[in-house]
């Protein structure tokens, strides 16, 4: 008798995973659970995958790319918040290292440390990563923000709720709290140019091309040539975010 | 299946209706058909207005510039650097609209002395001591041909 429960319970346990396990796989096959998907996959269709390319070791820090964005997007210039900025880098002979963006370097740079202290400096222009796997993208609560089908990470501003999970998620640090629509803002890869077939203003204002931009579906692109002629690098490469923005020249100590 | 429950039914169907009426008013248009976001998010943003124009755009009007600017020192710089965002100029020609930047403190935006700036990328001098007694860098330079007429 005992022995014959037993092997009753036994039964029904198998028969239960059995329908718990059938459940599981026919309900991940129905269609709106791809929708809870938030990673956005390249295109294998010939069909753009946008991405940057920054050399450090071109950029002269003149702030024009800071500059213009601002004026492009109406950003506005006080508090300082930023779509995209430049940091200066100084590493100190004693190894300390300075990082320092007055106003973003808007305003230009002047240099803060005297020539003889300096072991090496250098400028590091910044911006959204237009992550592929992107962290902001996949905390936000509403589905308020995203990566487009062509790879730019963007913020739907009629239906954002000012959370600022996204702000802090972001391991880069560009995204802001607009002051005054109360809505997440961040670089938009300027998708309004991109569209109409022209640079982003940061990009068509930099006038050593340290900036570039491309499809990187596209093998004749600038940005693959860069890719093949440099060892890049990416920001933070082991939070594992899917960064297309690609530097040149990139130093440890940047981060 | 208890007389309970079974009467629990048709109210649970109720409740499920109405959740789903109102989940349909409540879903703007066009979600969900990328991703978990609205779709036309990509288009309104596309439509944001430009205040940028290019270096194309400025050469469709003044290909002497071009022309000359190509064979300079400055060969490959956007227009927009130093005269500004100038689309309204590009829809408007007029010499009211558009930048002419040329004072020490701009040029020296790229060309100011500092340790961090490539020497090999570009030529640097002190804004501060370097032939005080002009005001402005383009006194003496022409951006566009940077030694026309110097020495």
């Amino acid at each position: 008798m005992v022995r014959n429960r037993i092997n009753n319970t036994r039964r029904r346990f198998l028969k239960k995973v059995a329908a718990a396990t059938g459940a599981i796989a026919i309900s991940s096959s129905i269609e709106p659970f791809e929708m809870l998907l938030y990673a956005t996959d390249r295109p294998t269709d010939g069909s753009p995958w946008w991405g940057v390319g920054i050399d450090i070791s071109k950029c002269i820090g003149c702030g024009m790319c800071a500059k213009s964005c601002k004026e492009e997007n109406h950003v506005p210039s006080e508090p300082f918040y930023f779509r995209t900025w430049v940091e200066q880098y100084t590493v100190l002979n004693d190894g300390e290292v300075h990082v320092e963006s007055p106003n973003g370097g808007i305003d230009g740079f002047e240099q803060s440390v005297p020539d003889e202290e300096i072991f090496k400096t250098f400028f590091v222009p910044k911006m959204c990563s237009h992550c592929a796997k992107s962290p902001c993208t996949q905390v936000c609560p509403v589905g308020a923000t995203f990566e487009s089908p062509d790879g730019v990470a963007l913020v739907d501003e009629t239906y954002c709720i000012g959370c600022a999970y996204c702000v802090q998620a972001c391991p880069y640090g560009c995204r802001y709290i607009h002051p005054e629509k109360k809505v997440a803002d961040k670089c938009t890869f300027c998708y309004h140019r991109l569209k109409n077939g022209m640079a982003p203003a940061c990009m068509e204002v930099c006038p050593t091309k340290a900036r570039i931009y491309g499809d990187l579906n596209d093998q004749e692109s600038e940005l693959v040539q860069f890719l093949k002629d440099h060892s890049w690098q990416v920001l933070k490469p082991h939070m594992n975010t899917g960064a297309k923005l690609y530097y040149n020249a990139l130093g440890a100590e940047v981060r | 299946m208890p007389v309970q429950l079974k009467r629990l039914i048709p109210i649970f169907i109720v409740f499920i209706a109405i959740f789903l009426i109102i989940r349909h008013f409540l879903i703007p248009e066009s979600f969900g058909e990328y991703g978990h976001y609205r779709a036309n998010t990509i288009e309104e943003t596309a439509s944001q207005e430009m205040v940028h124009a290019s270096r194309e755009t400025c050469y469709d009007c003044h290909d002497d510039i071009q022309a000359v600017v190509d064979n300079d020192l400055h060969a490959g710089l956007s227009c927009l650097i130093c005269h500004g965002p100038g689309l309204k100029h590009a829809e408007d020609p007029s010499p009211e609209n558009i930048l002419k930047q040329g004072g020490r403190e701009f040029c020296g935006r790229c060309h100011h002395i500092n340790a961090a700036r490539p020497a090999e990328v570009i030529s640097q001098v002190d804004i501060s001591t370097h032939n005080i007694e002009f005001n402005e860098c383009i006194e003496c330079h022409n951006p566009h041909e940077v030694w026309l007429g110097i020495e």
